[in-house]
């Protein structure tokens, strides 16, 4: 298990990181979140490349890092792989070489791995002479060579076209399945996250903002912020007009539009709120001069664009649906349209 | 004619870079890599002579190691003979003079090298010292090749400091730079012509050298 205890770094940029939490000791761990939230920075905290300015890292128990004892371990003795994003292997050594670097003279480990990866036939060649998924293959594979007690990757799928993140993310469920290295992995994809996380770490700004799995996570956003993060979200402030604990029944107001939705425990009438409804949960409907009816919303279309998943439209008041089933063309005719929100998909931000 | 310059400033040249690589690649991976109090200052103090007067460089080093200081005392005392005015001296004022160069130079190398490399390096278990031979040298080895070769070339054309130092001994420490100084002096054209034109050739190729050492800018 990795135990990062109240880590704190500070940047000449101003940028300060302070997390605190604990990773499992199996399966895939997620770090997600924006650009310049710091996951890039705890993985060199983690990996040793920075020295934080206080706190303490433990992995299976051992001190990796006690500002408090004066201890800071060279990455040399930390037995964490790391797999960078644009993959480092040596270019002056071919793919066999970059191996034997990792485990020097170990002839069989290095030929089971290369078989165990696929890159027997490629071993020969140097690394501007492989294609995009051999050197992703052989950068995780010369890692794990030297039995690392983590793995890292850092945003090892930034800038891959979807057959090589195809590839990518089944290597790494072969690393998980064929070994039992956990792995922590930085990314700002939440489709990433829900192809190989086992747990999420959300990161925003320095600060940790929510753990959990990514269904849990996308089920119940710890806050607005996250919610906003997810980007699958219309975050919006109401006010209780109403609750029936009786018929697990609520009344929210948010601007002239009244929502339906269930009871909301620990509040009271007149309480603000943050709501957030899941874009593809909002059924959007032309208004065609019908009056609305309860639990709809009255909207003005800004813009609508046909997405592989559906057409997606977006309102004036930064509302927005996915996975509408009408062209974005067509769309784009109809200027009112008329939102529900179904009472399930209303969730209470925090 | 006496091709004795030539012959000597090829010595002073060799002997001088070799002296300057051995010290400043360390000086100069310990600047590009590392961080250190005083830092600042050593690289201060690194570019000083390349911004000095020769004839500065040449004071200092006179009081550094002339007859009348501790340190060329204890040469003469020791090998029987003063350390100034003499071929030694000639290879203390062509390192002074190109040291500096190659030390700019091969921290720019070894900035050059992608930091992920190297710490990809260290993750891997690698030592410091495995990690600069297996991987940051052979990454840098042609710039810095470049750099030695700019330093040779700098070591080879230096006066100022070396006529201070080392004077212009004909047969001993008569330098190319001395020589052509000397021909001119004495009014012998045809060997101020053919020796200006040998220390262009040499500095020619060297550029030459160094510029298809150098990788290219990837556009």
């Amino acid at each position: 298990m990795l135990e990062l205890r109240h880590i704190a770094k500070r940047l000449p940029s101003g940028f300060s990181l302070e997390i605190d939490c604990q990773v499992s000791s199996g399966g895939i761990t997620v770090l997600f979140g924006p650009s310049g939230a710091g996951k890039s920075l705890t993985l060199d905290c983690i990996a040793g490349f920075v020295q934080p300015d206080s706190g303490r890292i433990l992995l299976n128990d051992e001190i990796l890092y006690d500002s408090g004892a004066g201890i800071h371990k060279p990455p040399q003795q930390r037995h964490c792989g790391y797999v960078f994003q644009n993959y480092a292997l040596f270019p002056h050594l071919t793919l066999r070489e970059n191996l034997d670097f990792a485990a020097p003279g170990q002839t069989t480990a290095i030929q089971q791995m290369l078989d165990r990866f696929r890159l027997t036939s490629v071993a020969k060649h140097r690394p501007h002479e492989l294609s995009g998924g051999q050197k992703q293959r052989g950068s995780i594979a010369r890692a794990l060579l030297t039995s690392p007690r983590l793995l890292l990757l850092d945003e090892p799928a930034r800038g891959l076209d979807h057959e090589l993140r195809t590839d990518l993310y089944e290597v790494l469920r072969q690393v998980r399945r064929e070994f039992a290295t956990p792995i922590i992995l930085v990314t700002h994809d939440l489709d990433e996250c829900f192809e190989l996380a086992d747990a999420m770490i959300v990161m925003r700004a320095g600060r940790i903002v929510q753990t959990g799995t990514p269904e849990q996570v996308l089920a119940q956003p710890a806050s607005a912020e996250v919610a906003r993060l997810l980007g699958c979200y219309n975050v919006f402030q109401a006010e209780v007009a109403a609750l029936d604990p009786a018929r697990d029944y609520s009344r929210l107001r948010a601007g002239d539009e009244y929502l339906e939705g269930r009871f909301v425990p620990n509040c009271f009438r007149g309480d603000h709120l943050w709501i957030g409804v899941r874009t593809d949960a909002v059924r959007a409907v032309p208004r065609n001069g019908a009056s609305r009816a309860p639990g709809q919303a009255a909207a003005i279309l800004e813009h609508a664009v046909t997405l592989p998943s559906g057409t997606r439209l977006e309102f004036a008041g930064g509302f927005r649906a996915d996975g509408v089933a009408m062209h974005a063309a067509e769309a784009t005719q109809i200027r009112e349209w008329l939102l529900e929100f179904p009472p399930d998909s209303i969730v209470v931000l925090r | 004619m006496d091709l004795f310059p030539l012959w000597l400033s090829l010595r002073v040249a060799a002997f001088s870079t070799l002296f300057a690589a051995a010290a400043g690649i360390w000086l100069a991976y310990l600047l590009a890599n590392k961080e250190f109090p005083g830092k600042d200052l050593l690289d201060a103090a690194v570019t000083l002579p390349l911004v000095l007067p020769p004839t500065v460089l040449g004071y200092y080093l006179l009081v550094l190691i002339g007859r009348n200081s501790a340190f060329g005392r204890v040469w003469e005392a020791i090998t029987g003979e003063p350390l100034v005015f003499s071929a030694k001296a000639a290879v203390i004022a062509a390192f002074i003079h190109s040291a500096p160069l190659l030390i700019k130079s091969a921290r720019a190398a070894f900035e050059s090298v992608d930091h992920s490399y190297e710490r990809a390096a260290r993750t891997l278990g690698a030592s410091e010292w495995r990690l600069f031979w297996r991987v940051t040298m052979p990454l840098a080895r042609r710039q810095i090749i470049a750099a030695a070769v700019l330093a040779f070339a700098r070591a080879l054309g230096d006066f100022g400091v070396t006529i201070m130092i080392a004077g212009n001994i004909p047969g001993r420490t008569q330098t190319l730079s001395v020589a052509i100084y000397d021909a001119v002096e004495g009014g012998d054209g045809q060997t101020a012509r053919v020796l200006v034109l040998i220390v262009s050739a040499i500095g020619l190729a060297s550029v030459f050298a160094v510029n298809r050492l150098t990788p290219k800018p990837v556009s």
